[in-house]
Formats: structure tokens, sequence, C-alpha cells
């Protein structure tokens, strides 16, 4: 299932004025999340949801913190494990960069960002990760065998880096592989 | 008895100082006079400095304007008075604002709640990047940079001072010290201050250290904040990396100490102490004209 979620609808709605695009201030910043997380309580199970900043002015560090980083620390908490919640951020420009690149650091985040050139994950990821979800999203759907070659690792190994990059919720698990958030997206058209 | 405060005549954030180590000698419930009858100039900090100092008064005090008209002229503009005569008896002649050319890249405008950073920031935008670029040679990124900045520092106001501040933002010649165009960020109130704001922390422990200066150097220079949540304190970094990117000035003033992050074009005191006490925090950047755009 997936759900497209417009930030700047989102935070028009919740400030109840048609006059803001940016995102600014802690307390904006939780109630677009808690706007977003409402949202996506109705979705069981599985779902994509692509956050969408095309029409967001800025974003600052505080509101980046409440939106993009407890969004995703939620999404990755243990308690929520049994429902597998993904993100895919959409729209984000130069603009938002600087605020979300901080955010991501900070808490050892990282998240799939898609561009005009396709997706990429972004944040703190080290190199044989990005290897990894690389191919698997280049590939379209990948097995442990099929991306050791690639990160220059046993399959063993291969597999342990998947299975992290799942828990993270940058890679989907399915009964015959793994797919990259944004790989379904992508090829979707 | 009335107590009289003479403003200097250049009223920025060094001379504030001589306007408070008046004021420290005055008792709070004391009928004060604030003589700004021979102010000729004043900074958006100065100004905004001067209504927070209004807000600590328990008795109304009365404010003397400038003389000059074109000072009193500016602070009209500057919309220092709409705000001043909710907190001042105000003496002599405040003339009417009027629109026309003017430095004033944001008006002194009140920050008491999130949505007010919303329309500072709304406001700001456009404005920032028509002076940042063409007169000050900046960037275009730095713009956002910019309105993140403050975004931050007013959200200090909202987030940590108990009650409402002001927030002025001015472009001038600084002819002092750099002979250049500088755009001069204000965002000062009496609210609890870093120390009492820190100290607020649960489970925070107090050496014997302790005082206005290190709470400055533990909320500007390490991102410490009172709430346990780890996301917090990001605010004030991202602050310092925009500072430091664009060699621009942050100076930070609380209690009886200041701490200031200083750029290449300054000489200013990285921290001084034992200064005459002032309630709440008294937030300014400054960035300077630049030879060449990009980032430093």
């Amino acid at each position: 299932m997936m759900i497209h979620i417009d930030v700047s609808s989102v935070l028009r709605q919740t400030l109840s004025c048609e006059l803001y695009s940016n995102l600014v201030t802690r307390p904006t910043g939780a109630a677009v999340r808690t706007q977003i997380e409402a949202l996506l309580d109705d979705e069981r199970d599985r779902s994509l949801t692509v956050i969408d900043f095309s029409h967001v002015g800025m974003i600052d560090f505080s509101c980046a913190d409440e939106v993009v980083a407890k969004l995703l620390l939620r999404s990755v908490a243990e308690e929520r494990a049994v429902r597998e919640v993904y993100f895919l951020f959409r729209g984000v420009t130069d603009d938002h960069w600087d605020s979300i690149e901080s955010v991501l650091e900070r808490h050892g985040l990282a998240l799939v960002m898609e561009t005009d050139d396709g997706c990429r994950v972004v944040g703190t990821v080290n190199d044989r990760e990005r290897r990894a979800w690389q191919t698997v999203y280049d590939l379209g759907r990948a097995v442990p065998a099929d991306v050791a070659p690639a990160i220059g690792t046993p399959q063993d190994d291969a597999a342990r880096v998947l299975d992290g990059l799942h828990r993270r919720r940058l890679l989907m698990r399915l009964e015959d592989g793994y797919v990259a958030v944004g790989g379904l997206s992508d090829r979707r058209a | 008895m009335t107590s009289v405060i003479t403003v200097p005549p250049s009223l920025d954030d060094q001379s504030f100082e001589q306007v408070v180590e008046q004021l420290a000698a005055v008792p709070a419930d004391a009928k004060l006079l604030v003589d700004a009858r021979h102010t000729r100039w004043a900074s958006p900090y100065g100004l905004t400095a001067l209504l927070t100092l209004g807000q600590t008064r328990q008795e109304r005090p009365t404010l003397a304007v400038p003389e000059a008209e074109e000072t009193a002229g500016y602070w009209a503009r500057a919309g220092f008075f709409k705000h001043a005569e909710e907190l001042f008896e105000l003496n002599g002649s405040v003339p009417r604002a009027r629109a026309g050319e003017s430095s004033v890249l944001l008006e002194i405008t009140p920050v008491v709640k999130s949505e007010d950073v919303h329309e500072v920031v709304g406001r700001i935008q456009q404005q920032a990047q028509k002076i940042l670029t063409t007169e000050l040679h900046y960037d275009p990124k730095a713009t956002v940079g910019f309105a993140m900045t403050l975004s931050e520092i007013c959200q200090n106001i909202i987030e940590h001072a108990g009650r409402g501040g002001w927030v002025g933002v001015q472009a001038y010649t600084y002819r002092k010290r750099l002979g250049k165009r500088v755009v001069v960020v204000a965002v000062c109130d009496a609210g609890r201050g870093f120390r009492q704001s820190l100290e607020s922390a649960p489970g925070r422990v107090l050496d014997d250290r302790w005082d206005d200066g290190k709470a400055l150097e533990d909320a500007v220079v390490r991102g410490v904040s009172r709430f346990r949540d780890p996301g917090r304190g990001q605010g004030i970094a991202g602050v310092r990396r925009f500072i430091s990117r664009w060699d621009a000035k942050l100076s930070v003033r609380s209690g009886t100490a200041r701490i200031a992050l200083i750029p290449s074009w300054d000489e200013d005191v990285p921290l001084q102490e034992n200064l005459a006490p002032f309630p709440g925090a008294q937030v300014q950047v400054t960035l300077a004209e630049r030879v060449s755009g990009g980032p430093r």
C-alpha cells in the first residue's frame, strides 16, 4: 500500500493558515508529525509512504528533528516492528537538506530520497551498506547471493547487511528477497 | 524619587552595557526615567534591548524620546514606538511611522508564540535574499541558512524565556570597525535566561563553577539543553554552523555574562563575565559584506 503525503498541505491544515509554507518551530513540527502519524494509523502490516516536500519553502533544524527524525525513529523502533512502515522522501531540495542532514547525523539515521535521477540512500550509512542498498535498488529484487559479490563479502555477511538495512526500513523484505524502498515506486510508472 | 538612566548617543550591543550598569544601581520598583533625548543612533539590539528594559520594571518607566527628528523617525519606522508605548510613558515628540526607503529589514516584532516565528520567517525571506545577495554579495544559499538561524534564535524565546521578547533586523554600514555593509539580527527577551533555564533540567547537577558564563558555554558552545530529548540543542548547533560557514558573528548575553563567536573581521572578547546583571537573553547575529559569495 502506498500513501502520498504532501507535507505542505499537512502544514497548512495544522496551522489553519494558507499563508505559511515554511516548516519552522518545534511545536509546528510536532503537530505536523502527529498529523502524519494519524494518517498512517489506519495502515496495517506494511506500508510505503511518500513524504513530499515539493511545496515546502524551508525547514529549520527543530522542525526537521520533529518531522523527519522522530518519524524515522518511530518507524524503526522495536515496538512498532510488527508493523512495517517505510518512508520515501520526495521533493527535498538544497533548501531543506542542511537541516535534514544535520538531524540524520545527530540520530545516526538514514532515509531514501527520490531525486530526478532515481532514488538514493542518504544519512548515516557506511560504504558497504550504501553499496548493498544500491545493488538491491539496481537489481529491483535481490537476495544475499546477489549482493555479496557487489560488496565484497561472504553471503552470511551480506545477509546481515541486508537484514540491518531492512531493520532500518531502507529495504523491504519480501518472501523471495529484498526490495529497495523507492525501488517499487520508481518502477510504478 | 525618580532615577535617571542616560542612553548613550550611539546605542548598540556594546554601549547598552552602560545602560545596564546604570540600571544595576536602581531598585526594581523605583520610578525610572530612561533618557534617550541625545541618542542619535540605535542598532536593532539597542532598540529591542530597550524594550526588554521596559518589561523588567515593576513601575511603568518614562522614556524621553530622541530629540533628533531623523533618529526618532527611524525609531518609528523600525516599529519601536508602537511597542514602547505599551511599556513606557513616552515623553517628547513621537513621530508617526512613515513608509519609504528604509534599512529596516524586519521591523521590531514581538515573539510570543510559535505562529510569530512563522510570521517573522515568512516576512524576512524575500527582503533578506535581496539584501544578502545584491548588497552583501552572499551566495543565494545563505538566505535559507539566514532564515533558519532567525527561526532558531526566535524559538529560544518561546522554548526557554517564559515570557515574550522582540526581534528586529536591519541593514546598515558598520563604520566603526569595518566600513562595510552589515545585516544585524537582534532577538532580546527579559525572561529567565540561560542559567535558570538549564538549572530547570531534571537531575541537573551544578558544580562549583556554575554561573551565567558556564551556562552560556554549555548552551551555545556545547548545545546543552534543559530537555532530555536527544534531538534538542540542534537549533543552536545549526546556528553555530551557519555563523562559521559565513564568517558571521554571534553574541549572546544572559544574566551577568556574554559569549561571542568571533569572525575573522572582528576583535571581540569570547567570554565576558561579571557584567552588570540583566534578565533574560539578548542575542545578536551580524553578517558582514563579503568580497566573494561562497562560504569560507
